[in-house]
């Protein structure tokens, strides 16, 4: 039976996230990008929001079941307050979610209740390598089998809060199969650049380049390992739902503007060449938000056509999201240009979906 | 409630039973009332007139839901959501084929919108009778397309014989010749004509009128010749002193300084904008998956997953059209499930209708720009699915009219805010 309409505890996920973005993460956006940082109050605030939480179940620690049609529902809130915010605050889910996806039980009791038993505290994963040709389902880094354990090599890069990871989720190319290993603090052969990685957007949210040389590491799942494809579906429907947030902000701004921003005697919003690219822009996110809950949706009920429909909703998401920041900055004409204006840092993020994955799952 | 992408069983099930008449009634002679407009595919009209009746799709397309067996469960009502789903299937089938379906179409949309109890009663029954019946809307004017403002056509009340007196030019009526005009196949039809009672009031005044098949001094004109869906027969329609009863006029006699007869016409639209489309994206589906096919056929394998930045432009064209159309698709149950369940859904179904217009045009051309001479060859339908396509971004309210409700929707803007 078709049905667009949140159940009362999403709807309820949904207010308390909305909030929190609204009055928490935006105001903190525009300085928190400038200074490179972002208060470890905020990430501490949206993480007792439980989202994580709510999303594990009481076996180890939680106080629910993870569902990626709420998650969808959660992050594009967080996001619409700020991306590098909402990425912040999941960032532990980069850890949690793998391994409550394809970890072993002993994985899952190992990590799973301390995570989401305490404060917020860096785990992570590292998925992305600097590479023009990179492939989440064709690495570069590399694992080998060496006994009952791993032994990983390569370059990771965009990585999460790894300076001080207690643990991450490294993924590695075991004979063509991406699987995820779990490489703990202080390993040996592990390094974590001292310098953070500079991206165009997203300087509130610490990346490190993480190194491995012959790092022996346990893999996710044991011996029989793990399927890579739903860790993977769950990162992209991450991507569109983040990608949903920033543009809804945007549009949101562009839109409240040209109610106020005058020429030529009348709002610039009652010119049709405005009117119609807001109609434009709320007609994409329309269209993409739909595609990324039925994706979402699909995976909950184990569609056989989710993973399909996951990369789907993220590649339209990573357009429509380019789409409707673009205009946003567009429709502010000179002053979308200024960084005091939001629309700039929501241009600069709009246009990561198309570039990065893995720095969310959900 | 909770969100929920299910297909709902009688859905599925009716799609399945269409998809093959589609395969079987519609497909297979496409082509031939493609090249020969005007003609009538009786064989489909009459197997459809029978099957909807026997489905108690009340003897054509319109939006019904079961009513619920005593004691049993009561389900939430599914009609527009069955609705546009039979439409889009029919579409993939033919849509022109589809825009002459049996049944009330636009006309008895209008009559279900702005008629009282009695009047739903007089003029929809006609529709479940053993013959097929068309019932058109006349809205359009050689002077007044979306601008349904600037309409021309004049209704006078003669008090003395206590009819309307309505004279103008209808054009654009789609099955207004199987509406209007007697077959002997069909059975009595009614077009529903937008009229002016009082021209001073502009919009306010405006009512429609359901004027019966065969009324002295209405007449069809002329048929058009059309770019595509030939199959659907498009008249222009005069009207010279056509006399109809009082109780033929949808609404109230009396002009208020509100517009709620031009809002009547309106509603129409927020209900049937969605459905129109339901209908284009029918096409594009056809489209999109001949072209998967031929690709197929030539070993081109589209690599689903694999980042865009590896892919061919055709891998990054099929899968940028299985973006869009899947996208549009959800919005058009968006809107009919709004409907469905009372929600106010201008905003929803004006989008769908956005959406629609422009994916069922791109992707029905960017199907023919990639199969080449495949595409354009007469030998295949798809150049005729590119043709068919088109009338979706026109019909119901052009794609640009539309960003127009849409904007003001989203902006907050009346008419006047924002012209």
């Amino acid at each position: 039976m078709y049905s667009f309409e949140p159940n009362e505890e999403q709807q309820m996920l949904i207010d308390a996230v909305g909030k929190y973005a609204a009055n928490d993460l935006r105001p903190a956006a525009h300085d928190a990008e400038e200074e490179r940082e972002m208060p470890k109050k905020l990430i501490s605030k949206g993480w007792e929001l439980g989202f994580l939480q709510a999303s594990t179940p009481e076996a180890y620690g939680g106080f629910g079941e993870r569902s990626a049609v709420t998650g969808v529902l959660a992050l594009e809130e967080m996001a619409y307050g700020d991306l590098a915010g909402a990425l912040s605050v999941l960032t532990p889910s980069l850890f949690a979610t793998p391994v409550l996806l394809g970890g072993t039980e002993e994985q899952k009791q190992e990590y799973l209740p301390k995570i989401v038993g305490g404060d917020w505290a860096p785990y992570t994963g590292a998925l992305m390598e600097m590479s023009f040709d990179f492939d989440p389902n064709a690495l570069k880094t590399t694992a080998q089998a060496d006994g009952e354990k791993y032994v990983l090599n390569g370059e990771k890069v965009f990585v999460p809060y790894a300076k001080d990871a207690e643990a991450m989720i490294v993924y590695a190319n075991l004979n063509g199969v991406t699987q995820g290993f779990i490489v703990t603090k202080g390993s040996e052969g592990l390094s974590v650049s001292e310098e953070r990685d500079k991206l165009m957007g997203l300087n509130a949210l610490p990346m490190y380049r993480v190194k491995l040389e012959n790092v022996t590491a346990e893999r996710l799942g044991g011996a029989s390992g793990h399927d890579f494809e739903p860790i993977l579906s769950a990162m992209r429907v991450a991507s569109a739902a983040a990608a949903m947030g920033v543009a809804r902000s945007s549009f949101e701004y562009a839109r409240d503007y040209a109610k106020e921003r005058e020429a030529f005697g009348v709002k610039i919003a009652q010119k049709q060449a405005i009117a119609f690219m807001l109609a434009e822009m709320a007609t994409e996110m329309e269209g993409i938000r739909l595609l990324t809950w039925e994706a979402a949706w699909k995976l909950d009920n184990n569609k056989e056509d989710s993973c399909i429909e996951a990369y789907l909703a993220q590649n339209g998401a990573a357009d429509m999201a380019m789409m409707v920041t673009d205009r946003g900055v567009q429709i502010y004409g000179g002053h979308g240009y200024i960084r005091e204006n939001p629309v700039e840092l929501l241009m600069r993020n709009g246009r990561g979906f198309a570039a990065l994955l893995g720095l969310v799952i959900l | 409630m909770t969100i929920d992408f299910e297909t709902p069983k009688p859905i599925a099930q009716m799609q399945t039973m269409l998809q093959t008449v589609a395969e079987n009634m519609m497909r297979t002679t496409s082509r031939e009332f493609d090249e020969n407009e005007h003609a009538i595919p009786w064989d489909y009209v009459e197997f459809m007139h029978t099957a909807m009746r026997s489905m108690g799709g009340g003897g054509g397309l319109a939006p019904t839901d079961e009513k619920p067996k005593e004691g049993a469960e009561k389900r939430p009502p599914i009609g527009y959501q069955r609705l546009a789903a039979q439409i889009e299937m029919l579409a993939w089938g033919d849509v022109g084929y589809y825009l002459i379906t049996p049944g009330g179409g636009l006309g008895a949309a209008a009559v279900q919108a702005a008629g009282s109890p009695e009047q739903k009663a007089k003029f929809l029954a006609r529709f479940n009778d053993d013959k097929p019946t068309f019932a058109a809307m006349c809205m359009t004017e050689p002077g007044a397309g979306s601008d349904t403002s600037a309409i021309r056509a004049r209704a006078i009340l003669d008090e003395k014989t206590n009819e309307w007196v309505i004279n103008g030019e209808k054009i654009f009526v789609t099955a207004g010749d199987k509406a209007f005009n007697e077959y002997e196949k069909l059975g009595k039809g009614f077009i529903v004509v937008w009229a002016s009672i009082d021209p001073s009031a502009g919009r306010a005044g405006m009512r429609a009128f359901v004027v019966e098949a065969g009324t002295p001094g209405v007449k069809v004109t002329k048929l058009e010749h059309k770019l595509g869906i030939r199959a659907s027969d498009t008249a222009a329609i005069s009207l010279v002193d056509a006399r109809v009863p009082f109780e033929n006029l949808l609404g109230k006699p009396t002009v208020e300084k509100t517009t709620t007869g031009f809002k009547g016409a309106m509603a129409t639209f927020d209900a049937t904008r969605p459905l129109v489309a339901a209908s284009g994206l029918g096409v594009a589906r056809a489209a999109l998956e001949f072209l998967k096919e031929k690709l197929q056929e030539n070993g081109i394998q589209v690599r689903y997953g694999v980042p865009r930045n590896k892919l061919t432009a055709i891998e990054r064209d099929v899968i940028d059209m299985d973006i869009q159309l899947r996208s549009a698709w959800l919005m058009v149950l968006k809107a009919v499930w709004m409907a469905d369940n009372k929600k106010s859904n201008a905003l929803e179904s004006s989008m769908s209708k956005v959406k629609a217009g422009d994916v069922t045009t791109k992707v029905t051309q960017k199907a023919v720009e990639i199969l080449g001479p495949l595409g354009y060859s007469r030998d295949f339908l798809l150049e005729k699915w590119f043709r068919d396509a088109k009338i979706t971004d026109i019909y119901e309210g052009t794609g640009q009219i539309n960003r127009l409700v849409v904007a003001r929707q989203v902006l907050g803007y009346s008419g006047k805010d924002l012209r």
